[in-house]
């Protein structure tokens, strides 16, 4: 009860209007890092760390979360506009949300993504606020095992998840391997195929394959298809937020389900990035229009972004609690806190509760000015695409550069960009899958490390995948998602038409 | 706020100029060297580790303190175990607004890798401190001291797991240096991050880790982790009580526990090849005022590092000894890159 009470005068700090005014400010600035691919929340607030020395902590760390959050909802935005994912949790985002864009429907794109990725935060806030000290102790159970049972799932439940021949898919995924092998080799200390040359040095960055392989490739497809966007014609609705809003309760039980993965995969710390790839293969499984994933669907949209905002909210409770950041960006905000003097770790709840229930005050609070912020937006994000092609397109061409540049600082990586450019621009010309690579590319190295690291603890036995109930229920749960086809398959043939039978039995009224 | 701190800062800047003016007119010597444009900080590793704070810490002071008339700026460039960031600070020759900071890996990337640089590359600045290595177990362990441990580790070889950041770094040249001054076997796992490290031993997924104080206090003042011994020639200096039992201080040395093991890791800073003496001596007067500040005392505290402070030609002295004793740790373990 005493922590309710905390929470409560958490809210009391949150509010003053100094702090409202960081709270606007930190999600403006958020949004805007978040459109710019490349930026990056992570790098964003490392620029503006040292600025909030002068800060009560509790207000510092209340404008860089809102940064996180105002980056979180302005991810989504260049995703469903232009293809271009700006984090490498947006990814997921765009192959729904670019479609729908493209026919015109941007705002609603735009509204679904905002609202689902509210709700995702939404409820992990509540988990965090009466949870916090149980779920901390879970986060420990994961060694390397455990994280690699975690990547074989989101791999396992991606499969199957590109249309056209699965040998393409399979060319797709392992060229994606290959490029995340590019550089040093964590395991051996080693340099891997960079066949002296030093710009090679430092692997192939995601963002950058991102950057060059959606949207610079996707300005390529437009050029040869006559310099228009598709989502030219939208016609400039502000009722689209309300008529968005009517629709979304009906996908009630997808809003469950990625909010399930979203937290789970925050606290282990998985991340945002593995909880929206999971939560969307989950999303076409599971989905009647499964099928017509990739065309535009909305809850191909919901699953996503909801997964990605739950999992980034709840990433913030293993850096409090346990002093671990479950994302690059809880990393960056985590040396914050040694700076300001406070030290993250288990005694933090209880040393210092004024600041960590200021923050999770104001992720209530940043979450609900955000959710305003970017809604009341949306009408004007999505009029960007009624600019003529000829004015924007180079003007994205000059982000992306921008972008690839920022992210290690190195002129190299604009080349590499034009370079995945054409990449895609072929992948797509010959109906190659971009997905399966880009999820090599962006959880290939995660998931080789945790591999090696659990065949150097059980000395080469694979039966370490299923030594502990967790790691084995998480490994047999990617076993049955990489061959669930096959199962349904069966499963139908031992329960023939089942569904026919019932809709028959029942009056139809 | 920002303007009013410009504001102030020029202002002061008008009265340092002032009194630098008088100073010239009476000494009657040439101006000392400033930076005309944003300084650059170089951290060879990613956001969020050990280097990355410090640099940013710094940043912070130098503002705050109003320390200097331009701005710095952090940039991280980690690629390679930090090669790119040491390539781009050798071929960026006489530029005097380019600083890049150490971590161990300025001797380790180049043995282990083959890329070429040495510190013998880049003129060198200071040394700000050194950071410790401390020998870390599970609280729930029965080991209580250090050979206590090793013993342990000796009688299963291979059994006993040590985690660390990276491969054929600090933290693994540890390892192997305790393997052969004791004959113990470890089975070394190495994982991205520091503090990744130190919860994976909470979690019991490791048997130990050589963790530095930063890395593992909050896990220790919680009551999950112990600590056996300091790779230091010295205790560590800090007195007050970081648990409710014990103080930095209270850690045997290594040495002292019959583990005759010492590492540290070097905090310093270099600027590119063929920059003046007196830019060198500005950034030395600059890292000076740093380490009066407040601030500093906080933060070096907290991280427990060994305050050393070097520069000159008794620094170049260390960094040859330095250099010598990564090549010999490196070459009896292996660790060197083939050629």
């Amino acid at each position: 009860m005493s922590d309710l009470a905390y929470l409560f005068h958490g809210f009391a700090v949150a509010i003053t209007p100094f702090n409202l005014g960081l709270m606007l400010l930190g999600i403006v600035l958020g949004v805007i890092i978040g459109v710019l691919p490349g930026l990056g929340a992570a790098n964003g607030i490392a620029i503006l760390l040292p600025l909030t020395f002068t800060m009560p902590p509790t207000s510092a760390i209340i404008m860089l979360s809102c940064i996180y959050w105002g980056a979180l909802f302005g991810g989504a935005i260049a995703s469903i506009l232009f293809n271009i994912p700006g984090e490498p949790w947006s990814v997921a985002t765009t192959f729904e949300g670019f479609p729908l864009a493209q026919q015109g429907r941007a705002g609603e794109a735009l509204t679904t993504s905002f609202t689902s990725s509210f709700v995702g935060a939404l409820v992990a806030v509540v988990m965090i606020t009466f949870l916090a000290p149980l779920i901390a102790r879970f986060a420990l159970k994961f060694g390397p095992p455990e994280y690699f049972s975690v990547y074989l799932l989101t791999f396992c439940s991606f499969v199957g998840m590109g249309k056209g021949s699965p040998a393409k898919i399979l060319a797709s995924m392992m060229l994606g391997f290959a490029l995340s092998a590019v550089g040093i080799d964590i395991v051996t200390g080693g340099l891997r195929l960079t066949f002296g040359f030093t710009s090679l040095l430092k692997g192939f960055d995601f963002l950058i394959a991102v950057i060059g392989l959606f949207g610079i490739g996707e300005i390529l497809l437009s050029m040869e298809e006559g310099l228009t966007f598709k989502g030219a014609s939208a016609r400039i609705n502000p009722k689209v937020v309300l008529e968005t809003w009517r629709k979304l309760p009906r996908y009630w039980l997808t809003f469950i389900r990625s909010t399930i993965i979203g937290c789970w995969m925050g606290i282990t710390p998985g991340g945002a990035t593995p909880a929206s790839f999971m939560s969307y293969g989950a999303a076409k499984k599971f989905s009647k229009d499964g099928d017509k994933f990739g065309t535009g669907v909305v809850e191909g949209l919901v699953a996503p972004e909801t997964a990605a905002h739950a999992a980034g909210t709840s990433a913030l409770l293993p850096m409090i609690t346990l002093g671990i950041p479950g994302s690059p960006t809880a990393a960056v905000l985590l040396g914050g806190l040694l700076i300001w003097g406070l030290q993250p770790g288990p005694l933090l709840f209880a040393e210092k509760p004024e600041f960590v229930w200021g923050l999770i005050a104001s992720m209530y609070l940043g979450n609900v000015v955000g959710l305003i912020v970017v809604l009341s937006l949306v009408p004007a994000f999505a009029a960007i695409l009624r600019i003529p092609f000829s004015i924007i397109a180079p003007v994205i061409v000059v982000i992306c550069a921008i972008g690839a540049y920022t992210v290690n600082n190195s002129m190299h990586d604009i080349w590499f960009m034009l370079g995945f450019g054409v990449v895609g621009y072929l992948f797509k010309k010959l109906n190659y899958p971009l997905a399966p690579m880009v999820l090599a590319l962006v959880l290939g190295n995660n998931a080789e490390d945790s591999f090696r690291q659990a065949m150097l603890m059980s000395g080469g036995s694979l039966a370490i995948l299923w030594s502990n109930w967790l790691v084995g229920s998480i490994s047999t749960l990617a076993m049955i998602m990489l061959f669930w086809p096959l199962i349904a398959q069966g499963l139908r043939k031992l329960v023939p038409s089942k569904p026919d039978k019932l809709s028959s039995e029942q009056p139809v009224d | 706020m920002n303007q009013q701190r410009k504001a102030f800062s020029s202002r002061a800047l008008a009265v340092v100029a002032a009194g630098a003016c008088a100073a010239l007119a009476f000494s009657g010597t040439a101006a000392a060297w400033e930076p005309t444009k944003p300084v650059t900080i170089v951290v060879p590793a990613g956001t969020g580790g050990g280097a990355d704070q410090m640099a940013r810490f710094i940043q912070g002071v130098v503002s705050k303190h109003h320390l200097m008339k331009e701005p710095i700026i952090v940039v991280n460039e980690s690629g390679g175990a930090g090669a790119q960031g040491f390539l781009d600070v050798k071929g960026s020759k006489g530029d005097p607004e380019k600083l890049i900071i150490t971590l161990s890996n300025l001797f380790t990337t180049p043995l282990a890798t083959g890329v070429p640089f040495s510190y013998k590359d880049f003129t060198p600045v200071a040394m700000l401190a050194l950071d410790e290595f401390v020998l870390w177990v599970n609280a729930d362990t029965p080991y209580k001291t250090a050979m206590e441990y090793v013993d342990a580790v000796k009688k299963e070889p291979g059994k006993f797991k040590m985690g660390g950041t990276g491969s054929k770094q600090e933290d693994q040249i540890v390892t192997a240096e305790i393997e052969q001054k004791t004959g113990a076997k470890f089975t070394y796992l190495p994982f991205k991050g520091g503090g990744a490290v130190a919860v994976q031993l909470v979690g019991g997924h490791v048997d130990s880790t050589v963790n530095n104080p930063i890395e593992a206090v909050a896990q220790w003042r919680a009551g999950k982790l112990r600590p056996l011994c300091v790779f230091d020639s010295q205790r560590m200096p800090y007195n007050a009580k970081v648990t409710s039992t014990m103080s930095w201080h209270d850690i045997p040395t290594c040495k002292e526990a019959g583990l005759p093991v010492e590492y540290l890791m070097l905090r310093g800073f270099f600027l590119p090849p063929g920059v003046s003496q007196d830019a060198v001596n500005f950034y030395i007067d600059l890292f000076k005022k740093v380490r009066e500040t407040p601030d500093w005392k906080e933060f070096t505290e907290q991280a427990a590092f060994n305050q050393s402070f070097m520069t000159g030609a008794e620094f170049v002295k260390w960094l040859g000894n330095a250099e010598t004793m990564h090549r010999e740790l490196m070459e009896k373990a292996g660790f060197l890159a083939t050629k």
